[in-house]
Order: structure tokens, then sequence, then C-alpha cells
């Protein structure tokens, strides 16, 4: 039973995987544990609690953070997106199954943080963002190749120990290959479209 | 009734083929539910409050305020607590660490040690009550620096002799043309697997049940009951899914702490450790000072070897981390003498992590290989080669298998190691300074007594029931193809439980031993059952189990040398203006028994290569003499290796089904990590000509050591 507001708590309304989840939370409690102590979504995974390990990665508002750093309350008006929400009508996110495919994991506890990472370094990478590994920033440069020290580089704030990194990189490389084609694809789709019209 | 079909089709088998993991689709979407996460009505949260004195006496504990705070349930500390037996030995033949058995006393041995636990309503209330807690001591001085001529030190046995020995030491060293007589310090590491330890803990109907997160739900069972006074048959364990272990998940304060607050307050209580408490409660590698002595003819065959490593222990439980023991397996001498000895300090208590004794004491003898090597002026995989014993250095027995040979010389082909310039400093690409390193890699092969139920369901399809703990090695999906194999059936039809202490006991997931260990006692039922049912065979609703035990089978055993045995190739790249050194690629071949599933064989002994890549460049938790405690102990400050630290690394193997084993198996858990830092210190020393004894690698060290030498080529 949530408890009714007071000085410590408020009541928030957080949209969380396209759903609206009305609460009261102590002032407190961060996003992280919002999740896993107050609504069972406990996907995300409590490492460090520091933002040090990235276990705790979703997105908010289609960007990656560490969900250990914000508060509940300030997530009210956001979109958030946790590894339960990756998954569409049973089909595996892409990235999901790559790291399923690849076995780009072990004991499987920073998955769903690398999953989360993974599917916004795509989705970066994409609209062009560059990284410390990126050779030539310049904007007229491009998009650098998605090489692996690329995503090495941008996966590198979710820790894994089990050291499985080597096939989380194999993992991120085939779904970003994936995405590529299927954004070719609707490219092409769309030229045919304009075509017909 | 259906009737039974195992075994009407010839299989071809599936041990040996890749198998993406059967809990993989759980773990994927976040539906695979750790520890912490199982729900429970009416659940309280405890938290730890740990000592900020190093030595000392609780003076007093300011609880009643506390016990005021909003949501308080209890305070439990040394002067409330349940009393609790710590005089007994425990499965793995040693007596429980008191550091979790928790408040019996009012001495403080470390900073962090236990010394309450806040029991609230919420994970908030409980946290702030915790951290509110007034504690005021009686602090005494301490001792917490391990040195190489510490006055405490004394030889100690823990898993192996402490001391063996043959021939003169002296004379060998005397007679020997080329000497190598050098120190080598590891520094104390951390497990830091990505799960931090939790438990839950409630009474149901007279009977205690803990959900918790371990390397072995009968292990963790057996301590708590003895811990208690409890039956074993009233206390259940259960742990599905466990974020990482590597030696660290045992009993330890948490479990303790959920069980004594649950009794008290007659309701489930949830005690999670934080990251930082981890770095005192959990477990971690002791420092280590080694000294290592090679003497060798000209040919570079030894004639003399000395291991003696020095390791540190807690004031209240012996660990000893045995780095000695590597060259017993390893290498032959006429003189051949080995120690391990410990310090007691007042410091945590070490445990087993990955690899224990085997990693941190390969980094010594195999770099003193290497420098032998280098002085020999011989090839470092031909020195190995010709210095491969044909039986036991110690124990004289044969070796079950050994295959190291082979794995050099397919490692040396495949990494492209001959015709390689053995004069360091003379390969550069830009700023950096390139080098390659090998080293030789040793774990113990064992088997522990394993009970196992399959049953033939009525469905069609058969249950393995075994209290295995899957850590991220993917035992559960090995698991699944070998009773595949022994039903003689796909593997689809197959659904393995573990993780609960109600299925009997079961070996450890620990010692490379756990794979192997359940595989045996699955095949010896899952064989059972499918001659049981005859074709036509009626299987009725509750099916048909069969039960093995291997207790007698492993007992049997004939006295052999059992080890996985490997060959680490690494090439390094040294910055020489920053000092940075990054591994651009690694090699390990292994020869490691019959690899169950290459898919996630591979990903554990790749896993092993990285935690010698961290272990080399990387990772040092530093303690500050004043305080007694680490300077940021969390995993901004303990650095372990990241995805931008891992290059280009590949592990294979060679055919080595082990003899002795129904499905041939050995173990991949550990071997990956032995002999990975020295391969990466050695080809260091190759880019750079300038030996690092000291580990980690840390960038100030490569550019204070390239200075000394400069300098001293300057005067």
């Amino acid at each position: 039973m949530a408890p009714a507001p007071s000085s410590t708590s408020s009541a928030v309304t957080l949209n969380i995987n396209g759903e609206q989840h009305q609460l009261t939370v102590d002032h407190r409690t961060t996003l992280l544990d919002a999740l896993r102590e107050r609504l069972d979504l406990t996907g995300t995974k409590k490492g460090c609690d520091h933002g040090q390990c990235g276990a705790c990665t979703v997105l908010v508002d289609g960007r990656r953070a560490v969900s250990c750093l914000n508060l509940a309350v300030a997530a009210e008006g956001r979109e958030i997106t946790t590894i339960e929400g990756m998954a569409e009508g049973g089909q595996l996110h892409p990235v999901q199954q790559a790291f399923l495919d690849l076995d780009g994991y072990q004991c499987g506890y920073c998955t769903p943080g690398q999953i989360c990472s993974a599917i916004a370094v795509i989705e970066e990478h994409a609209a062009g963002w560059p990284s410390a590994a990126t050779d030539d920033v310049r904007p007229e440069a491009g998009p650098p190749a998605l090489t692996p020290d690329e995503i090495r580089e941008r996966m590198s704030g979710n820790l894994c120990r089990c050291g499985a990194y080597v096939s989380i990189v194999q993992a991120v490389t085939r779904a970003a290959e994936d995405h590529e084609a299927a954004a070719r694809e609707d490219d092409r789709a769309e030229t045919v479209k304009g075509a017909a019209a | 009734m259906t009737t039974a079909t195992t075994g009407r089709t010839a299989l071809r088998g599936v041990v040996g083929t890749a198998h993406t993991r059967v809990e993989g689709r759980d773990k994927v979407t976040g539906a695979a539910r750790y520890a912490g996460e199982i729900p429970f009505a009416g659940l309280a949260h405890g938290w730890l409050a740990l000592s900020t004195v190093a030595r000392g006496r609780i003076r007093s504990l300011g609880t009643e305020s506390v016990l005021g705070m909003p949501g308080v349930l209890a305070v439990l500390h040394h002067g409330n607590a349940p009393r609790v037996d710590t005089h007994y030995i425990g499965a793995l033949g040693f007596p429980p660490d008191p550091t979790a058995a928790l408040f019996q006393q009012d001495r403080v041995h470390h900073v962090g040690w236990p010394v309450a636990l806040v029991v609230a309503e919420t994970p908030e209330q409980a946290r702030e009550a915790a951290e509110a807690l007034v504690v005021e001591y009686d602090v005494e001085p301490h001792d917490t620096r391990l040195t190489a001529g510490h006055p405490g030190a004394h030889p100690a046995d823990g898993v192996l002799p402490a001391v063996t020995g043959k021939g003169d030491l002296t004379a060998g060293l005397a007679a020997s043309a080329v000497v190598v007589d050098e120190e080598y310090t590891t520094p104390e590491e951390h497990h830091s697997m990505m799960e931090p330890h939790a438990a839950t803990a409630l009474w149901d109907g007279g009977r205690l049940e803990v959900v918790d997160s371990n390397q072995g739900t009968t292990w963790v069972q057996s301590e708590l009951a003895k811990m208690f006074s409890l039956d074993e048959s009233a206390v259940r364990v259960r742990s599905e899914h466990i974020g990482g272990g590597f030696g660290s998940k045992g009993l330890r304060a948490h479990q303790v702490a959920a069980v004594m607050a649950a009794t008290e307050l007659q309701r489930p209580v949830r005690v999670v450790m934080t990251r930082r408490q981890m770095f005192s409660l959990a477990g971690y590698r002791s420092p280590t000072t080694q000294r290592v002595r090679l003497g060798a003819d000209a040919d570079g065959r030894l004639r003399a070897l000395e291991h003696r490593a020095l390791s540190q222990t807690s004031t209240v439980h012996e660990f000893v981390e045995p780095s000695a023991g590597v060259a017993r397996v390893m290498y032959d001498a006429g003189a051949h003498h080995t120690a391990n000895h410990v310090v007691p300090l007042d410091v945590p208590s070490p445990t087993f992590m990955r690899a224990p004794g085997e990693a941190p004491g390969s980094f010594a003898i195999e770099s003193a290989l290497d420098e032998l090597a280098e002085r020999c002026g011989i090839d470092p995989v031909e020195l190995r080669l010709r210095n491969e014993p044909a039986a036991g250095p110690v124990s004289g027995l044969p070796f079950s298998s050994r295959n190291l040979d082979a794995c050099f010389r397919e490692g040396a082909r495949r990494f492209g190691w001959a015709g390689r310039d053995p004069r360091p400093g003379t390969r550069r690409d830009g700023r950096w300074l390139l080098g390659t390193g090998t080293a030789a890699a040793s774990f113990h092969a064992g088997a522990g007594p394993s009970t196992a139920a399959v049953t033939a369901e009525a469905d069609g399809g058969f249950t393995v029931r075994i209290s295995a703990a899957d850590l991220g090695t993917g035992a559960r999906t090995a698991l699944t193809l070998v009773a595949a194999d022994a039903l003689e059936v796909a593997p689809d039809r197959v659904r393995v439980r573990i993780g609960d202490s109600d299925f009997g006991p079961a070996t450890i997931a620990g010692g490379s031993m756990g794979t192997r260990s359940w595989a045996w006692a699955v095949t010896e039922a899952g064989r059972e059952l499918r001659e049981r049912l005859a074709p036509g065979t009626a299987i009725p609703p509750e099916g048909i189990t069969v039960r093995s035990d291997t207790t007698a089978l492993v007992g049997a055993l004939a006295q052999k040398e059992r080890h996985s045995f490997g060959a680490q190739f690494a090439e390094v790249a040294v910055d020489t203006a920053t000092g940075e050194v990054r591994v651009r690629r690694m090699l390990g071949i292994f020869a490691a028994g019959r690899i169950v599933n290459p898919l996630t064989a591979r990903n554990q002994l790749v896993g092993g290569m990285v935690w010698g890549i961290s272990m080399a460049l990387h990772e040092e938790a530093v303690r500050d003499r004043a305080s007694g405690g680490l300077y940021a102990p969390d995993l901004a400050g303990y650095h372990v290796a990241t995805n931008a630290d891992v290059g280009d690394i590949r592990a294979d193997w060679v055919d080595d089904p082990d003899p002795d084993d129904p499905v041939g198996i050995k173990g991949v858990g550990e071997i990956g990590i032995v002999g990975a830092a020295a391969a990466v210190a050695n080809a260091v020393a190759h880019a750079t000509g300038v030996r690092h004894r000291h580990l980690p690698i840390r960038p100030d060290r490569v550019l204070s050591a390239a200075a000394a030498r400069t300098g001293a080529a300057g005067a």
C-alpha cells in the first residue's frame, strides 16, 4: 500500500515502457529503487548504486541514463524504457537476440544494462555522434564506422566482471549491422513508395 | 499414462556442440530474478552497520535514538543478538569465518567489521538509521601492512601442504650456469562480481527458508544449520540465478544477518550488501610477496627451483593464498622447494578468488621462467618444453593427461610466435613499443561427490534436479546437454532445475569442479533411467525417477596428478610518453578436458584471460596504513577491465578428454586467468626491456622504470 504524500514523500506518475504508474515515493528513492522495490521491474540491476558500473542503465527520453543517479521524483514526465520494454509482442529486440545468439554475457547481471546501452549506442552512432575513439570528429566527416574500437569505447560505461566483452562487441556489431540493413530497407521502401506516388 | 521414447533414435550426441544458454531469454529480457529480486509479502529490510576502526572494542552503541527513527523495527548487535555456534568444521573442511558469525563479541577485528544490523520497513529508512547509528570504540593500535620479513609470518597449510622440499637447494643453485633470484608482488584484489550479495530469510511452517545468491545451496544450508543449531532438513536454501561468484559467494554476513532478523521479527527480512560493504565482508585475494629462485644449466634445464610465497589473513580466520603450489605441478628440478607462509593482520579475511594460488603464483613463476629464458638466450616456449616433467614433480604420480606441449605448439603456430626477435625494445608502431610474451597455465582438475535425480515425465520430457549453481559458467546449459546424451534424447526434451538445497547434496561451484562433478551424477542417473525405460515402458503421472550418488565413484578415482593446462600468448603496446599499456591481442590454447559447450566454454576461458589482463594492468586495492581501511573501496577506486581495455582475445583448445571421467570433462572456470598476467608482463618486458615484478603495471610504474633505466644508461 502506498503511503500518503508527506513532507518527505510525494505522489508521482511515472511513464515506464508506455504505461503510467502512480505511486508515492520517499524523496530519497532513486529511479532504480522505484523500479525494483516498488514496481517489481527487477530487470534493471543494482551493481554499485554509485553510477560506476552501468548495470542500472535505462533509457530516459530515448537516451541512456544510470537510474541509480536519478531520483524517482525527478523522473516524472519522462519516457522511461527498461529492459522489460525492449521486446515487442514476444519478439526479442535485435540487440537482445544478438546477445542471446552470440553469448554476449555470462552471469547475466550486467546484461540488461549492457543491452539498454547498446540500443542507445546504435542510435547515437546512427545520429552521427562521435566518441573518444573517433579519429575525425568534424561534422563534415560524417558518422565514423562502428568498428570494434568504437563499440568498445562507447560500451565502456557498462562493466562486465565475467569478462564477456569480446562477445558483447560481437553482439553489438551484429545488431548494428542489422539496424543499418533495416534502415537501408526502409529508405528503399520510402523511395519505392515515393516513386509510386 | 504415456509410454517412454528414450533412446529409440540413435542420436549423435550434443556434448561438444554449441548451444545458447537455456536461460538466455530470461537473462536478455530481464525476466531472470536474482536473489534480491524475489518478492515477499511483509518484507522488511536490513542494513548492516560496519566499524570505522581497525582494532578495538565497542564501548557503546546509540541504539535508542535509532529505534525511534521512522520505520525502524529492530537493531541487532553484540548485546542482543542470538548466540550462534562457530565451533564446527564446515563442508569444505574449514571452520567458519567468524566475520560471518555476526554480533558474538564486542571486539572489532578490522575496518568494516559488522557491528550492527538495522531493520526497517523500507530500504531508505534502514539505511538512514544505520548511518545515524553512533558507535563508540576503545581503539587499539593496528597493523595492516604485509611485509616480506613480517615477524608474524608462519608456514600454513590451507588447501595444500605448506611446505614441500627435495634436494639440496644451495648446492643446486651453486652448480647452475644461470640463476634467477627475484621478488614478485601482487596487490590485494577483489572479486567484484556485478551482483552484490543478497539474501532474504523467513520462517515458513517451522522451516527456515533462505533465498540467496551463492555457489552451493547445500553448502550454505549446512553452514547455516550448524551455526544456528538446526537440523539440515529444517533449512532450505535456494539460489536460482547468480550474478557472478568467483569464490566469494559462500556463507557471509548477509545470510546470517537475514536469518537473525527474520527469527527476531518473525517476518521475511532481506539484507543486501552495498558495493562498499563488499570490500570488507565478501572476501578478497590477499596481496602476495613471492621470492623465486631458479638455477639452470646453460641449455635451460632446471637444476634448482625455490618458490616461497607470503600472504595475509585476518586475526580471526586463517586463509592461505597458496601461490607456491604452482611449481609442484609445473616444473621439476633436482632441488625443488616450495613454501606458503601467512601473516595475520588487522584486515578482513581473504578467501578463494578465481584460481587461488595459481593466479598470483603463476605470475611469479612464469615471469621468473621468462627471465631465465632471457638469461639463457633460449626461446621462452622452448625453455618450457625442455622442462616438461614426466611425472608430478613433488608427488611422483603420473599425470592423467597433460598436453601442455600440444598447447604451446598449437598456440605458437596460431599466434605467429616463430621467428620472434627476442631483443627487447626493437619493435615500434608510432609512439608505441610492441612486445610479445608467453606463459604456461595449470589448474587442478577435480571432482566432488554429488547427487542428482532424473525424472521421465508423463509428457515425454525429462526433468533433472541437482543442487548445482550456474554463476554464469553455463552449467545449466552444459548439464542439459550432458543429460540429453545420457538419456539419448534431444536437449529440448530436458529441463534442468538447479539451485535448491531440497535437491540433495552436491559439490559447490568452485575449484573448476562444478560442471564435471554434477555432470557425473547426471550421467549416472540419466543412463540408469534410459536403461530402465525400455521402449514402450508405461510412465505414470508422477513420472519415473532415478537418483544417483557419485560418492563411491569419485572416491574410487586413482591417485594421479589431475590438471588442466594451457599456453598463453600476449601482444602489448606500450606508450613511452604516457606509460599506458594496451593488450592488443591475446591467444590462449588450453588442454582442459572435453569441452561440453564450445560457445559458453570459450566465453569462460576468454573471461579468465580478461581477468588476467585486469590483474596485470588495473586491479589494486590500496590499504591506508593510518586508518587500516581501503582507499575508495568502490568500482571507481578499484579498477577492473572495461570493454575498452580488452582487445582481440581468443581462446581455443586441443583434444584432451579426461580418461577417468564418464563425459571426459576437466573444467574451464579458472584456467583462463592462470599465466595470463605473466604473459602480459613478459610482453611488456619484451616491448620495453624493463621487467615489471610488481602488479599492476600502472602507467606511473612504466614511466618511472623507463626513467630509471635511462638514468642508469646515462650515468
